[in-house]
C-alpha cells in the first residue's frame, strides 16, 4: 500500500524543513519527501493512493507524552483502545501513558500488558511510562532495567510526588545508567495538603483551600538541584507557575540537563474559571493566575518549556458530578490539545514550526523514541493539520470514554484532519478528500 | 446561574396578606436563588433589610403567624450540624404559614451513598418551592441552583458564603447604629475558614462600611485586601475606634492540625476582653455569629455584657429569613 500526500506545507523541525512538498509512503515508511513526486508509471499495479493536501500542514506525527489511559484497573474511565482512539482523533500518532493504574505499572507484566492492549487497539503507538517506586509509594525503586527491556520509555510516579529527596536522587542516577528520563510530578505535599485550587485572590473569595505556587516551585528547584548535583537529567511534568518557568530557564542557561512540559489548560485558563465551582476545572496542578499563564506562554516561546502534553486524565461522572471538594483531579485533553495549542500560533506566540517542535520533535527527543521525524526511512507517522478549520468542541462526540472537559462548547480554530500511523490512515475528518 | 429569573411564584403574590403596606414601590428580588452576598447589589441588600424590618413585628404578636406563604413548601437540607440557622429558617417559614420539612444528613453518608445531585433530584420530585441547604463543601448550593428550578437558599457552604448571617448582621448593625455607611467594623478571628467573614465583607463594603480584619497571620487568606478590607496585625490595632467588633468562632474542625498551637494560646492573644474593648468606641457593639466558645474568642463578661448584641442577632435572623423566603417566593415590598 502506497500513499502519496501531495501539495501540503511540510513542516519537519527535525530536518529543518518548512516547504510545500509531496511525501511518498511505502510499506508503512516514509519513502521520499520532495517536490513534484509523480504517481509512478500509469500501467503499474502499484499506484499510490493520492491525497491532495493543498492548504494543509503536514507534520511528523504528534506525540502526547503525558496521558492517563486508566487500563488496567479503571476501565470505566478509559481503556487503552478508547484512549488511543481519542489520541488519533486529536492528531496524536504516539502517546505515552502514566503508571498510576491498578495495579500500578511498576513491573514487567503490566508494561507488557499495556503494550499488548495497544497492539490490539492498533490506533496510536503507546509507550508505557513505568513507576519510579513500587506501588508509587515513594519507598523502593522499581526494576528500571527489567522495565526498560519490557518496553517502558521513562519513569514517573506521576499523580504522586517523590517526597524523599534521597529516593529521587537514586532514581535520577539509576535512570541515567539506562539513558532514560525521570519525569517528575513536582508537589510538596506539606504545602499542597488539603488544597483544592490555586492559592490567590479567587481562592480567598471562594473560600476554597489553596495550593500555593511554591508547592510546585520548591520541588522543581529541588529536582533541578538534584540533576545538577548528580549530573543526570530530569523532566519536569505539567509546569504551571511563573516561578517554575523561571527556575527551568535559569537551570538550562546554567547547563543543567532539564526539560519541561506544560499542558494546554495552563496557558488557556486561569483560576477565574473556578468561580462557578466547575469540577471540570479541577486538576493538579491547579489552574493558576494570569501572571502564571503569561509566563507559561513566554516559556514556550523562548524554548524554556520543551513540550506541550495534555495530561489527559479521564474521570467518569461518578468522580466529577459531585461537590467540588470531593471531585477527582484531572481533565481529558487529547482531543482538544492541538487546537488549544494552535491558538498560540494564531496569537503569534509560537511559529508553526515551533508548535510542531513542542508537540512532536521535542517529546520524541525527551523520551528518546524513534519518532517525531519525516526523514526517509522513518515510520510513516504523520499528522495533517488544517490550521484554519473552525469547529465547536462537543464532548458528546469524543472518542474518549470520559467527558471531563472544561472546553465543551468552545469555538476553536484549527485541528488535525488526518492522522496516519505506520502508513495507515487511522483518522480523518469529513471534508478532507482521502 | 445566580441571575435566574423569578417568574414562577410571582402570580401567587396578588391578594395575599402582606405584612407591611407602608411602602408603595414594587421593587422585588429578581433572582431565583440566594447563593451569596457577592451577587447582590446594594439596592437588593436594602430591600431585604427593609422587608425584614417590617416582618419583625410578627414575631412580637400573640399569634405569630401570617398566611403569606400558605401552601408553599420549604425544605431545609442540612449536611452540617446547625442549631441556630436551621431552627431560624424553620421558625421563619412557619410564621409565614409555609410547610417545612427538615432533612439532616451527614456529609459522610452522602460520600458513601447517594450523591448530592441524586438527593436534590429526589427532593425536586416532591415539588417543594424553596430548598435551604447547608453543606461543608463550598459551591454545594451552586450545584443545586444550577440543577433545580426551585429557589435555593445557601445557609452556608464550606468557607465560602453564609448570606443570611451577613444580612442579619447588617440588619442588627443598622438597627443599633442607624446606618452602615461610614462605620468602622472589625472582624476578628479565623478569617480564612469563615464563610461569615466573607459574606459580611461583601455586604459591609457594598454598604459603605470600613472593614478591618485581624487574626493570626495563617488565618488571613491571601490577597484579602483586594476584597476591600484593611488587614491589621494586632488585635489592639484592629479594634481601635471600632463601631462594631465582630468576633468569629475559632473553628478548629475546619482547620489542619498544624495550623495553631492551642486554644489557650488563642484566647491569650485574640480574645475580646474587658481590657482591649476599651480601645473601641464607647458605644461599640459586639457581635458573634455563634455558637460562641466562651473563654476562647470572647470572654463571658463581654459576651453577656452591655455592648453585646449577640442574642439580638439571633432574633433578627428570623426576620431576615422571613424576608428572604417571602421575596424569593415572588413577594415585593
Amino acid at each position: 500500500m502506497k500513499l502519496l500526500l501531495k501539495g501540503g506545507r511540510v513542516i519537519d523541525p527535525s530536518q529543518g524543513v518548512d516547504a510545500v512538498a509531496d511525501i511518498l509512503i511505502e510499506d508503512g515508511k516514509i519513502s521520499r519527501i520532495e517536490q513534484g513526486i509523480s504517481p509512478s508509471k500509469p500501467q503499474s499495479k502499484d499506484v499510490p493512493r493520492v491525497i491532495d493536501l493543498k492548504g494543509k500542514i503536514v507534520a511528523p506525527g504528534l506525540i502526547d507524552m503525558h496521558t492517563h489511559l486508566r487500563e488496567p484497573g479503571f476501565e470505566y474511565k478509559e481503556t487503552i483502545l478508547t484512549g488511543s482512539e481519542a489520541a488519533v482523533a486529536g492528531g496524536f500518532t504516539t502517546i505515552a501513558c502514566m503508571a498510576n493504574t491498578d495495579p500500578v505499572n511498576d513491573n514487567r507484566s503490566v508494561t507488557e500488558f499495556i503494550l499488548k492492549q495497544a497492539r490490539l487497539a492498533s490506533m496510536a503507538h503507546v509507550y508505557p511510562i513505568a513507576a519510579i517506586s513500587k506501588g508509587q509509594n515513594g519507598k523502593v525503586l522499581t526494576e528500571f532495567g527489567d522495565l526498560k527491556s519490557a518496553g517502558a520509555v521513562a519513569f514517573s510516579d506521576d499523580g504522586n510526588p517523590v517526597v524523599d529527596s534521597g529516593l529521587m536522587r537514586h532514581a535520577l542516577e539509576y535512570a541515567y545508567s539506562f539513558d532514560m528520563p525521570v519525569i517528575s510530578h513536582c508537589e510538596d505535599p506539606g504545602l499542597s495538603a488539603g488544597g483544592l485550587m490555586h492559592e490567590g485572590f479567587v481562592s480567598t473569595q471562594l473560600g476554597l483551600p489553596g495550593i500555593p505556587a511554591i508547592a510546585e516551585e520548591i520541588m522543581v528547584a529541588r529536582d533541578i538541584d538534584l540533576a545538577r548535583f548528580t549530573g543526570t537529567r530530569v523532566h519536569i511534568s505539567h509546569v504551571s507557575t511563573a516561578g517554575s518557568v523561571r527556575a527551568v530557564r535559569e537551570a538550562k542557561s546554567g547547563g543543567v540537563d532539564v526539560t519541561a512540559e506544560t499542558a494546554p489548560h495552563y496557558f488557556t485558563l486561569t483560576d477565574e474559571a473556578l468561580r462557578g465551582f466547575s469540577t471540570n476545572c479541577k486538576m493538579y496542578p491547579p489552574l493558576r493566575g494570569a501572571d502564571d499563564v503569561q509566563a507559561i506562554k513566554e516559556g514556550l516561546s523562548d524554548g524554556t518549556i520543551d513540550a506541550i502534553a495534555s495530561d489527559h486524565a479521564p474521570h467518569s461522572s461518578v468522580e466529577k458530578d459531585v461537590e467540588f471538594a470531593y471531585a477527582a483531579n484531572g481533565i481529558i485533553g487529547m482531543e482538544t490539545s492541538l487546537s488549544l495549542s494552535l491558538k498560540l500560533v494564531h496569537d503569534g506566540i509560537l511559529t508553526m514550526p515551533q508548535l510542531i517542535e513542542t508537540m512532536s520533535t521535542n517529546p520524541a527527543r525527551i523520551l528518546k523514541v524513534p519518532k517525531g521525524s519525516l526523514k526517509p526511512g522513518s515510520d510513516a507517522d504523520i499528522t495533517v493539520i488544517d490550521p484554519d478549520a473552525k469547529w465547536t468542541v462537543d464532548t458528546g462526540v469524543f472518542r474518549s470514554k470520559s467527558r471531563n472537559c472544561p472546553f465543551h462548547g468552545w469555538n476553536l480554530v484549527g485541528k488535525a484532519v488526518m492522522t496516519i500511523v505506520d502508513g495507515e490512515i487511522k483518522y480523518t475528518v469529513p471534508g478532507v478528500k482521502a | 446561574m445566580t441571575q435566574g429569573l423569578i417568574t414562577r411564584a410571582r402570580i401567587c403574590a396578588g391578594g395575599r396578606s402582606t405584612p407591611a403596606r407602608r411602602v408603595e414601590d414594587t421593587m422585588s428580588l429578581s433572582r431565583k436563588d440566594m447563593l451569596g452576598i457577592r451577587d447582590l447589589s446594594r439596592e437588593e441588600i436594602v430591600l431585604i433589610l427593609d422587608t425584614a424590618e417590617s416582618f419583625k413585628e410578627i414575631s412580637d404578636r400573640t399569634i405569630k403567624k401570617v398566611p403569606t406563604l400558605r401552601g408553599k413548601t420549604v425544605i431545609t437540607l442540612f449536611f452540617e450540624a446547625s442549631t441556630r440557622t436551621r431552627t431560624s429558617f424553620e421558625i421563619a417559614a412557619k410564621r409565614l404559614s409555609a410547610d417545612t420539612i427538615n432533612i439532616s444528613a451527614s456529609a459522610s453518608s452522602v460520600v458513601k451513598g447517594e450523591t448530592l445531585i441524586d438527593t436534590a433530584r429526589n427532593l425536586e420530585s416532591m415539588h417543594p418551592d424553596i430548598i435551604v441547604i447547608r453543606h461543608s463543601a463550598a459551591g454545594a448550593a451552586h450545584i443545586l441552583a444550577g440543577l433545580l428550578e426551585q429557589s435555593i437558599i445557601n445557609a452556608g457552604d464550606g468557607a465560602h458564603e453564609h448570606p443570611t448571617q451577613a444580612l442579619l448582621d447588617m440588619l442588627t448593625i443598622r438597627e443599633k447604629k442607624g446606618k452602615i455607611e461610614g462605620l468602622r467594623v472589625a472582624i476578628v478571628g479565623d478569617i480564612a475558614h469563615s464563610r461569615v467573614a466573607r459574606s459580611n465583607i461583601y455586604g459591609l463594603t457594598k454598604m459603605g462600611a470600613q472593614v478591618v480584619v485581624c487574626g493570626p497571620a495563617m488565618m488571613i487568606p491571601r490577597d484579602i485586601e483586594r476584597m476591600g478590607v484593611t488587614v491589621r496585625r494586632t488585635m489592639n490595632d484592629a479594634i481601635r475606634d471600632a463601631d462594631v467588633v465582630m468576633m468569629l468562632r475559632m473553628q478548629l474542625e475546619r482547620q489542619q492540625e498544624n495550623l495553631f498551637p492551642s486554644l489557650r494560646e488563642y484566647a491569650q492573644q485574640f480574645s475580646l476582653n474587658r481590657d482591649n474593648i476599651k480601645r473601641a468606641k464607647d458605644d461599640v457593639i459586639v457581635m458573634h455569629p455563634g455558637p460562641i466558645n466562651r473563654g476562647v474568642e470572647i470572654t463571658p463578661e463581654i459576651a453577656d455584657g452591655p455592648h453585646s448584641v449577640i442574642l439580638e442577632q439571633v432574633t433578627n435572623g428570623v426576620a431576615v429569613r422571613m424576608a428572604l423566603l417571602y421575596l424569593l417566593s415572588g413577594g415585593s415590598k
